[in-house]
């Protein structure tokens, strides 16, 4: 039903490219200016250990917490049940364990008692940060080669715009908002690349297919009917994985909900980007029939059918 | 015939999916809290009769446990709660001493059937259930007394160089050096040298009776700096160890000033790990004194299996940290071997001592730094305390055939599974400074329990909302999609257990993506299906042409998101990896679930049947 709608998407392709463009601007400028709010993980902070009595309700220890002004505080038993260790975003301070202790003591009856006060450094070191962005890097670069040898330059091009567009944004938002950047926000941005990598390819693969069958048609045209083609399918995927993450987001608790946030974000942006960015690009660099012609061994794809 | 797989194809997939419920299935059963028993060196091994005395002790002292069992070289004993086990770990350590390692693990109850075909359950990872924590203290005084020493050869060299006669140099008590002459004017020249040279040493000048001394201390800014560098360089030894050991997940973080943290997830075997992150062994290469060598430049050892002693010049040729590879081998006997190579400055080093030294004979040293607890009794409080002390064993003496360079090999060794931990050790790097074990614990997982349900509970909410929307939308294809999604996890979980991954927070987020990559696969097939009908094709054709079709793009698609998650895999540490696996296991298994498991459920749904509409 949807496929039979006639939408001219590439009509807005001017206006999308300039919202992309104010948008990508505000997220480099608020990177720049702002950076990211790195949590626990990234920075290290504070660990305090708390002996108590009779085994106590974690979750009201990080209410108490919380509600103290220490947002970001990891709570978890340590060797008993009554030894908790928590772990806070603040730098090392030697008053920080008396403060932490008074906070908890409130609405308490039982004794509790300070073990330890110390530095903890980063989870993820130096180590992941530069591993990380090399990988990620070489990783953009694999795909590259793959989409330029099954397709062709232009669509690898317009690939990578894409996800860089997405990552950039979904940054953005956690800088502009000051979210705390985390391991699970870390793991969220990858999952993001997944989506619009995926949501890319498949938009592309029926660019390139119509470029091939479609006779007589401009590329405008060809992207419009490739993009009407596949909306059913972007919408109905969309929604399914929103459906996921909006569940994971209302009923996650705190812990997941940036993670949530994230994916929520960049799933929108990549369905968005799928169609405004990489064709957008590719008309940009003036694809056009014969970039795709004459096609690749058919019989080689036979083989690979199931 | 259109829509029919052969006979084959389908037993195949009946085949694979019965083999992925197969290893899914230890995910069923819960963990046992248990205490693991192992010897400290490989010629220690645990038995059967040994474990029975054990568990009879414990439950002597009140401690049940459910059962003991033995597997291979160490021994496992499952108690039903954390208390006892944590109580059971002391007294057993009690018990047993020194030669044992005893360690708190995490261990699976997969039934025997499933045991004996491979299968175990996926392990968890420190953010969803927490692990096994070590607290490791560098020795800082070590290793600010490693760096003067070699200040006592570099400041020989330049005394002599400078022609500057000195009587000694010597490292004192407190941590500074001592330089002796016998001439004032001597003195000064070199102390006026030494402040040139080294803007780190804080110098002064005494005079004695019969000599002029000059005391040279290390600024406080040094000393940092030198107990900063062997923290960071422990780190890395320690990272590579744990490498080493393939314990997945790990954390190793600095904490306070000189202690560091090792977490290792669930159920490894984590008296193996105590056992590798504890060893402080490193090797020396000492040449044999001569017959008539004066006492003071000797120092005499025992071998480590007898009580045969060699006296050996104190210089030392090479230490471990010169060591830049090392393989276990069998030489032409079988006798086990350690095949080492050098880097370039060892190598060097080794030449040119043994250029001088054929027929004589070389010892390789064991050095290994220990650690007792002693109780004392202050103030009417019991306290432990830790002495540490070092011990140091010869395990090869042998004749210098010819010149050595950069590789050679030792032999001498107790068994294969010595040389494989020397070599792994040596490999791994050498530490900076000695560590010690603090403290041994279970950490809780650091997400908490209560987030762990939210976080479970909303992703099966998720899940369960996905496939009723496929249902309502796609009807009987989306039912028999869901069937698919559904096998679809079963497989993941087998696969993931299989390799023995750890899943955690991440790795969820992979799955999270994953199930909405297989939606996509299915829902990539049916959009064109619905396509094809439109244009109008008959129902069974355009079932074909639609699975068809949507092959290229689905391959495409999931090919490309693979090749990104290889990499990251390849590149990425920790939570980047853990992410990487489910998303590379989830992509090729529900690539075979969302073609090969749909297309059989819709070819024996539909197949070879004269259809007029498709419920889609």
């Amino acid at each position: 039903m949807a496929s039979e709608k006639n939408f001219n998407f590439m009509g807005l392709r001017k206006i999308a490219a300039g919202l992309s463009i104010v948008v990508l601007l505000i997220s480099v400028a608020s990177l720049a200016m702002n950076g990211l709010k790195f949590g626990l993980d990234f920075t290290g902070g504070s660990l305090v250990e708390v002996g108590y009595e009779q085994s106590p309700d974690l979750n009201e220890i990080r209410g108490k917490l919380q509600s103290a002004g220490y947002e970001d505080a990891v709570v978890q038993t340590f060797g008993s049940p009554v030894d908790i260790l928590i772990r806070l975003g603040q730098s090392h301070d030697p008053k920080l364990g008396d403060q932490v202790l008074s906070v908890l003591e409130t609405g308490e009856d039982q004794e509790l008692t300070l073990r330890r006060n110390e530095y903890v450094g980063a989870q993820v070191g130096e180590e992941l940060r530069e591993q990380g962005g090399l990988g990620l890097l070489l990783a953009l670069f694999m795909v590259m080669v793959y989409v330029a040898f099954r397709f062709q330059l232009k669509f690898s091009v317009g690939a990578v715009a894409a996800l860089a567009h997405d990552v950039l944004i979904v940054l953005g938002v956690f800088s502009l908002f000051k979210l705390d950047f985390d391991l699970t926000v870390l793991a969220a941005l990858l999952a993001v690349i997944g989506y619009s990598l995926n949501d890319t390819i498949v938009v592309s693969d029926r660019i390139r297919e119509n470029f091939r069958m479609v006779r007589k048609a401009t590329p405008v045209e060809i992207m419009n009917i490739s993009l009407n083609q596949t909306l059913g399918r972007t919408i109905v995927t969309s929604l399914t994985t929103l459906l996921v993450l909006t569940a994971l987001a209302v009923f996650g608790g705190e812990l997941i909900h940036g993670f949530a946030i994230a994916l929520l974000i960049g799933v929108l942006v990549g369905t968005y980007s799928s169609i405004y960015v990489a064709a957008n690009v590719l008309l940009a660099m003036g694809v056009c029939k014969e970039d795709l012609m004459p096609p690749e061994k058919e019989d080689e794809e036979v083989d690979e059918r199931p | 015939m259109l829509n029919k797989y052969p006979l084959w194809k389908n037993a195949l997939i009946v085949l694979i999916l019965l083999i992925g419920g197969l290893y899914a299935a230890p995910n069923l059963y819960p963990d046992d809290y248990a205490v693991q028993i192992s010897g400290s060196r490989a010629a220690y091994t645990v038995d059967q009769q040994m474990l029975n005395r054990v568990t009879k002790q414990l439950q002597a002292e009140g401690l049940v446990s459910k059962e003991s069992e033995l597997n291979g070289t160490s021994g496992l004993i499952r108690f039903s709660d954390s208390t006892t086990q944590l109580e059971a770990k002391e007294t057993v350590s009690r018990i047993l001493g020194d030669n044992y390692v005893v360690a708190l693990n995490l261990a699976p109850t997969t039934p025997e059937w499933l045991t004996s075909v491979g299968a175990g359950p996926m392990k968890l990872g420190l953010d969803l259930r927490g692990g096994v924590h070590f607290l490791l203290e560098v020795d800082m005084a070590q290793a600010v007394a490693q760096r003067l020493d070699v200040y006592v050869g570099e400041i020989k060299a330049k005394l002599r160089a400078e022609k500057l006669r000195y009587r000694s140099v010597v490292h004192r008590e407190d941590g500074s050096l001592e330089l002796k002459f016998s001439k004032a004017d001597v003195r000064d020249e070199a102390s006026q040298l030494l402040k040139q040279d080294y803007t780190e040493f804080l110098l002064t000048d005494e005079d004695a009776d019969d000599a002029y001394y000059v005391v040279v201390s290390l600024l406080e800014s040094k000393v940092r700096e030198i107990e900063d560098y062997a923290i960071k360089q422990n780190l890395t030894t320690l990272r590579n160890r744990v490498n080493e050991l393939g314990v997945a997940e790990p954390l190793v973080q600095r904490q306070g000033r000189n202690r560091i943290v090792v977490q290792l997830p669930g159920i490894q075997d984590a008296a193996a790990a105590k056992r590798i992150i504890g060893k402080t062994a490193n090797l020396e290469f000492r040449l044999e004194a001569k017959t008539d060598a004066s006492s003071a430049s000797t120092e005499t050892y025992t071998f480590r299996d007898s009580s045969r002693r060699a006296t050996l010049e104190k210089d030392i040729i090479i230490t471990g940290s010169s060591v830049s590879n090392a393989q276990s081998t069998f030489d032409e006997n079988g006798q086990p071997q350690v095949s080492i190579t050098l880097d370039s400055k060892g190598g060097e080093l080794m030449n040119r001592t043994t250029r001088n030294a054929v027929k004589r004979r070389m010892a390789v040293l064991f050095v290994e730094h220990k650690s007792r607890n002693l109780v004392k009794t202050v103030d009417g409080e019991q306290v432990t305390e830790r002495v540490p002390y070092v011990e140091k064993h010869i395990i090869s003496l042998a004749t210098i055939q010819s010149i050595l360079g950069s590789s050679f090999r030792i032999t001498g060794l107790d068994g294969a599974g010595e040389a494989s931990e020397l070599a792994l050790l040596l490999r791994a790097g050498a530490l900076a400074a000695p560590i010690y074990f603090v403290e041994e614990r279970t950490v809780g997982p650091s997400l908490g329990e209560q987030n762990i349900e939210l976080g479970i509970t909303s992703v099966q909410i998720g899940f369960a909302l996905v496939l009723l929307f496929m249902l309502v939308y796609y009807r009987v294809f989306g039912l028999l999609a869901n069937v698919a999604l559904t096998l679809n996890l079963v497989l993941l979980l087998a696969v993931m257990s299989i390799m023995s991954a750890t899943l955690t927070l991440p790795g969820i987020a992979g799955i999270v993506l994953t199930v909405g990559m297989a939606v996509d696969a299915n829902v990539l097939i049916f959009s064109r299906i619905k396509e094809e009908l439109a244009n109008g094709l008959p129902p069974q054709s355009a079932i074909n042409a639609g699975f068809e079709r949507a092959f290229t793009t689905i391959f495409d698609a999931n090919i490309t998101t693979l090749l990104a998650a290889v990499i990251l895999f390849a590149m990425g540490t920790g939570p980047v990896k853990g992410f990487a696996i489910t998303l590379s296991v989830g992509i090729v298994t529900s690539m075979f679930t969302a073609i090969m498991v749909t297309r059989a459920l819709v070819n024996l749904t539909y197949g070879g049947r004269t259809l007029n509409k498709l419920s889609i």
